[in-house]
């Protein structure tokens, strides 16, 4: 078409465009945006004078709680409590005790653990974080040296350091070399009755051992620290270990039992739908009083388990039922074609999970992961009914010291720890969201 | 394959942090392992109590301490496995602790229906009240529909039950898990009356926004004799408790503290000579040195020292003496004779 | 198949066989082993807990068995919807007020949960800027906060709050609210009451005869019959007819201000107030989240294609999107619904007498038979879920879009 316009039929023809006008003054600015989105009408101005009401009865409170009357320095309860109760604040005073958190911070993070050997812990908790940090930033390089150092190195590093190590495992020896004799043997025997190659099952199954052997004598070596009970560990300590081991040891058992309840095997099948609905069908408090009253009659006779580590399995058992199912949507989402395209290739069943099924369908639930994890760390709350002292039962349990006690104090220490969970939980759930958003758009048909 | 190093795996790791304890010979289990590990519990002031440090500290403390002291001659022998009030008896009974001295109160069916037996009574208790002073109550009786607070698993719910059955009284029951948050619903006005051992009244009064503004009933609803526990089946190791503690009131008697142990020894007394270890042969018959009524007594004193500096008139819970006293100053602390 | 494997002289019958395959490299021969080898591996593990348990019992002279439920409890119980008598009553009936405890808060929790979850849920999608940013801050607020560290907030809030019972307020004839709790005068029926409660049955039946007349007549004739409201007028009315005839049979029995508490009355105890309060307000901000997502996965173009079909906007939201959202609501509520069922086990921080805290806390206590009140508690629960999700699977197959 030619950009010559016909001039001489038409009277008159704009040829240049108008400037944009700006918006009427009633759309535009700060007016407008309060008339659009609070008073477009007579409900929604009612409902906005509303919510203005609530927010004036529960901030400016809040707020003087929280910030204005709080006290932030002090040395005991005196600062905290009013003329009569024994203090110096004013009666009528009402204020955050800052200072208590303060003096009790420390407790709140180790628990009892010696203040000589907290630099453990903290050695503990920067590999922790220093490793996860660039297994969660999807740019960051070394992905795999990385999850080698986080499966293998970091938790038996953690062990020693937290407990002391030089933990009694002699014992062990003869029959882990017993059953890794046995090991082999069935190996050689499945090879050489499927008439294929017995050398590669064999160095594996030797690998493993041998990686079985090291831990055990790292476990065992005594490399002169401090052995500390975990009677005396408390705080965010507990709370991260529970939380952590929890999902660890449940991500494993969780993809073994997601296989399993869609696998064609009956027997396995039926294992895992019973295991997987029993434990979600129980509450976990009722999990925890099982595993701290029950187990101990299950076990042979003169066999007891750590206090801690009976509610690590308790946690572990329930969180793996809850992941299984996180892992099966992820299998289910993965389109039928994936894995006929696998059998296509003639690969066998642990082939095609290794190699095709579960990378992606584990890539696809890492949402759900972080989700389950956030339900573990609001959860390992619980175990202060069973009378361990993690984050909130630390706090609980400082309650008690008359050098602090006023009533302010009880206030003050849960405000603290709501906002302590809160960072970290929603922390989490926005990391859950990016993970989501991110993978959603690689899925996108 | 994968399965079963999972398991192994596991089961490796699950039994590298478990401890062993035997049923039969706890003495010589202890003894290998070089402490005795004692049940307490989660907190109560004066009985056992970890300080900020983790210290503990308390009346059922240094009993585990003079067990511990009795065995290897020191008192600091020992580990503490703070429990709550249901978890206790399984500990025991699992072997996960080898003697539970938490304010446990000695009844028939808990002596013969749990596998356990008591080892003596190292504090007469009794279970009493505590009310608002501003409510001005001054008996027991005035109490006909309160609301009771008192924490579960223990006997108290069920005296207090007899008691205002048997009182025609009306009231309501607010039964919690853990000591603590019957302390702080206490506090905050739900209840009328806080109900344990009055013993743990003082003690937990401290813990109270206003200890002064709440009082002690006078009247003692039930009998409660407080003592440590061990497992059924062990004898030596029964004894050996039984005798701990019966040592330290022995020592009260025959005026043996803990600063005056190597001079006594000395001594010529015959009682205080068997006591101590000097004369005769008693240890060996509870698989100890003979010294070892001296090493107890030198790790926490007699049983008056151990009063005294726990919950005495001169600490924080200043309780009385009262029928904890010897028997010769009208109290019921026997101490059968060493001989 | 059988070509390769064909013998020379061409005979034998079983000559057209698969050439001959190791055993253990057949797959349904290995699945098997590894079935058997699993199923001696867990029974053995079940037989050796088994054992070791009896064996531990034994050893310890731990009395087992059932017997203990046929006991008496003696002790209190702070509320109980039967009859419960400390002096004569049994570890049986204390199983069964603490189950109907479990079940009415759960009950109300899920009824004011819902409420608010579908308030939140809306309101997160309001055009009014400060509607829906305080709902989100509600819902990140209270997911992302433990529960359990609710409770207690809520527990010791709500006892700080609420004043002494001599201080409490009065509402005259609906009741007294203080710190020992909401005390709310009782309904007592008289003589004939009863037809009051027929009428209602009666009029539930018909009304729901009627909806099926209603409903077969539209799918017949296309006409419609405003069965809701016919059927919503015949419960409200009949029954109350038949309450005014019958000579209206109730008096209530209004609480008193007594010597420590109210008397009289139904009592309602803080315990329940802060458990329900903390147990709704946590499950509404995780049902607001899915009403949020149910209505925004129905795409604009089915209530544009409804509008275009001359539906008006209340048939549009009743007929077309609300059923569509609904499908995709339902099944997470429901495992929200058992959440706070199983959640409501957390009461035993708090003194509210449910199962957990009555039968697997105090009398498991006074009993010491940890192995028999377990594994009741958990079975129960275990029950309540299994009933649950049959229902859900049931109700899912219903609803399930037939895909072709």
């Amino acid at each position: 078409m030619s950009d010559q316009p016909n001039t001489l039929q038409v009277a008159y023809v704009r040829r240049e465009l108008l400037n944009e006008e700006p918006a009427p003054a009633s759309s535009r600015g700060p007016v407008a945006w309060l008339r659009e989105s609070l008073f477009s009408s007579i409900p929604y101005t009612i409902l906005t004078l509303l919510c203005i009401y609530i927010l004036y009865v529960i901030i400016p409170p809040v707020v003087d709680f929280m910030v204005t009357n709080a006290v932030w320095t002090g040395s005991d309860r005196a600062v905290c409590a009013t003329e009569a109760q024994g203090g110096i604040q004013p009666n009528g005073w009402f204020g955050a005790c800052w200072a208590y958190v303060d003096a009790y911070a420390n407790q709140f993070i180790y628990g009892r653990y010696p203040d000589a050997e907290q630099w453990r812990v903290n050695i503990v908790a920067l590999l922790f974080f220093g490793g996860l940090a660039p297994l969660l930033i999807p740019a960051a390089p070394f992905k795999r040296e990385n999850m080698l150092f986080m499966v293998f190195v970091f938790p038996l590093v953690a062990v020693v350091l937290l407990t002391g190590g030089d933990i009694a495992v002699s014992h062990l020896y003869i029959p882990l070399a017993v059953l890794a004799v046995i090991a082999l043997g069935v190996v050689y025997a499945f090879a050489k009755g499927s008439e294929s190659d017995p050398l590669p099952g064999l160095k594996t199954t030797a690998a493993i051992f041998a990686g079985l052997f090291v831990m055990l004598f790292v476990l065992g070596f005594d490399f002169g620290l401090r052995h500390v009970e975990t009677e005396v560990w408390g705080g965010l300590l507990v709370t991260l270990v529970i939380a952590v081991t929890g999902i660890a040891a449940s991500l494993p058992l969780g993809i073994a039992l997601a296989l399993g309840r869609r696998s064609a095997l009956p027997i396995v099948r039926f294992f895992s739908i019973v295991f997987i609905e029993f434990w979600r069908g129980v509450p976990l408090i009722t999990v925890l009083f099982m595993s701290s009253v029950m187990l101990p009659l299950f076990l042979p006779e003169g066999v007891t388990f750590d206090k801690l580590l009976r509610a690590l399995i308790g946690v572990a058992l329930f969180s793996s039922a809850y992941m299984a199912e996180v892992v099966r949507g992820g299998l289910q989402a993965l389109p039928k074609g994936q894995y006929e395209g696998a059998m296509a290739l003639g690969l066998n069943w642990t082939q095609m999970m290794r190699m095709i099924i579960l990378p992606q369908a584990l890539k696809l639930v890492i949402p759900g992961i972080v989700n389950t994890f956030i339900g573990l760390f609001k959860d390992t709350t619980l175990v202060l009914i069973i009378g361990l002292f993690d984050f909130l039962g630390q706090i609980q349990s400082s309650f008690s010291d008359p050098a602090w006690s006023s009533p302010v104090q009880s206030l003050t220490g849960y405000f603290f720890a709501a906002i302590v969970y809160f960072i970290f939980c929603f922390g989490m759930s926005r990391y859950s969201m990016y993970m989501e958003r991110r993978l959603d758009t690689g899925h996108k048909r | 394959m994968k399965k079963l190093i999972l398991t192994s795996a596991l089961g490796a790791a699950a039994v590298a942090f478990a401890g062993s304890a035997a049923f039969a010979a706890t003495l010589d289990d202890v003894k290998a392992k070089g402490f005795v590990q004692c049940g307490v519990s989660q907190g109560l002031p004066g009985f056992s109590n970890p300080d900020a440090d983790g210290n503990w500290s308390g009346l059922d403390v240094d009993l585990c301490r003079g067990v511990a002291a009795a065995i290897f001659g020191d008192g600091e022998a020992v580990k503490f496995t703070p429990l709550s009030a249901k978890e206790r008896f399984t500990a025991l009974q699992s072997g996960e602790i080898d003697v539970l001295s938490r304010n446990t109160t000695w009844t028939m069916s808990r002596d013969t229906q749990l596998g356990l037996n008591f080892a003596g009574v190292n504090y007469y208790d009794g279970q009493g009240f505590m009310v608002r002073t501003s409510m001005n109550i001054n008996s027991a009786l005035e109490l006909s529909g309160a609301s009771v607070c008192t924490n579960t698993g223990t006997t108290t719910e069920l005296n207090v039950a007899d008691y205002f059955r048997a009182n025609n009284m009306e009231y309501e029951l607010v039964a919690f898990e853990k000591a603590d948050e019957v302390v702080a619903a206490y506090d905050a006005g739900r209840c009328d009356v806080y109900t344990t051992d009055q013993s743990g009244l003082y003690a937990q009064r401290l813990k109270l926004t206003d200890p002064g503004e709440h009082k002690v009933l006078p009247e003692i609803i039930s009998k409660e004799p407080l003592g440590p526990v061990v497992r059924q089946g062990d004898d030596q190791w029964f004894n050996l408790v039984k005798w701990v503690h019966i040592a330290t009131v022995n020592a009260e008697e025959l005026g043996v503290t803990q600063a005056n142990v190597d001079e006594m020894m000395a001594g010529d007394n015959p009682s205080v000579k068997r006591l101590l270890g000097s004369e005769g042969e008693f240890g060996s018959a509870i698989g100890l040195e003979n010294d070892w009524g001296a090493n107890v007594i030198k790790a926490v004193g007699n049983y008056g020292e151990i009063f005294d500096r726990n919950v005495g008139p001169d600490t924080p819970l200043g309780i009385a003496r009262g029928v904890n006293a010897l028997w010769s100053k009208g109290g019921l602390m026997y101490g059968p004779p060493i001989r | 198949m059988a070509v390769t494997d064909v013998t020379p002289n061409g005979a034998g019958g079983d000559d057209d066989q698969a050439p001959r395959v190791a055993l253990l490299n057949n797959p349904e021969i290995r699945g098997w082993i590894f079935q058997i080898v699993l199923a001696i591996l867990i029974v053995y593990l079940v037989y050796a807990g088994w054992s070791n348990m009896n064996a531990n019992l034994q050893a310890a002279g731990i009395a087992s068995g059932w017997a203990f439920l046929g006991n008496n409890a003696g002790f209190a119980i702070s509320q109980s919807l039967i009859e419960y008598s400390q002096a004569s009553s049994s570890y049986g009936r204390v199983y069964v007020i603490g189950l109907l405890n479990t079940l009415i808060i759960a009950f109300f929790g899920i009824i004011f949960a819902t409420i608010i979850g579908f308030l939140m849920g809306v309101a997160r999608l309001s055009k009014n800027w400060l509607v829906s940013r305080l709902a989100t801050v509600y819902v990140e607020a209270l997911r992302n906060i433990p529960l359990l560290l609710q409770i207690f907030i809520w527990y010791f809030g709500v006892l700080r709050l609420l004043p002494q019972p001599r201080q409490g307020f009065d509402f005259g004839f609906l009741g007294l609210l203080n710190n020992r709790g909401y005390f709310a005068p009782k309904p007592v029926w008289g003589d004939g009451a009863e037809f009051t409660l027929y009428a209602f049955i009666i009029a539930c039946i018909a009304a729901w005869a009627l909806g099926r007349w209603a409903r077969a007549r539209q799918m017949a004739t296309g006409q419609t019959f405003p069965a809701f409201w016919t059927g919503f007028g015949m419960i409200v009315f009949l029954p109350l007819a038949v309450f005014v005839i019958t000579g209206s049979p109730l008096s209530w029995d209004i609480p008193v201000m007594g010597g420590f508490r109210p008397s009289g009355g139904m009592t309602v105890i803080p315990e329940f107030i802060a458990m329900l309060v903390a147990l709704a307000m946590y499950t509404a901000a995780f049902i607001a989240e899915i009403v949020r997502a149910g209505i925004l996965a129905v795409s604009r173009g089915q209530t544009e294609a409804a509008n275009a079909l001359g539906l008006r906007s209340g048939p549009t939201l009743r007929l077309v999107v609300i059923p569509q959202a609904l499908r995709i609501i339902i099944p997470p509520l429901t495992s929200q619904y058992l959440n706070l069922t199983k959640n409501s086990s957390l009461a035993v921080a708090i003194a509210y007498p449910e199962l957990t805290s009555v039968f697997a806390g105090t009398a498991l206590n006074q009993t010491g038979q940890a192995v028999e009140i377990i594994s009741l508690t958990m079975l129960t629960y275990l029950t309540i879920s299994l009933l649950t999700s049959l229902f859900m699977n049931w109700y899912n197959s219903r609803v399930a879009l037939v895909e072709r």
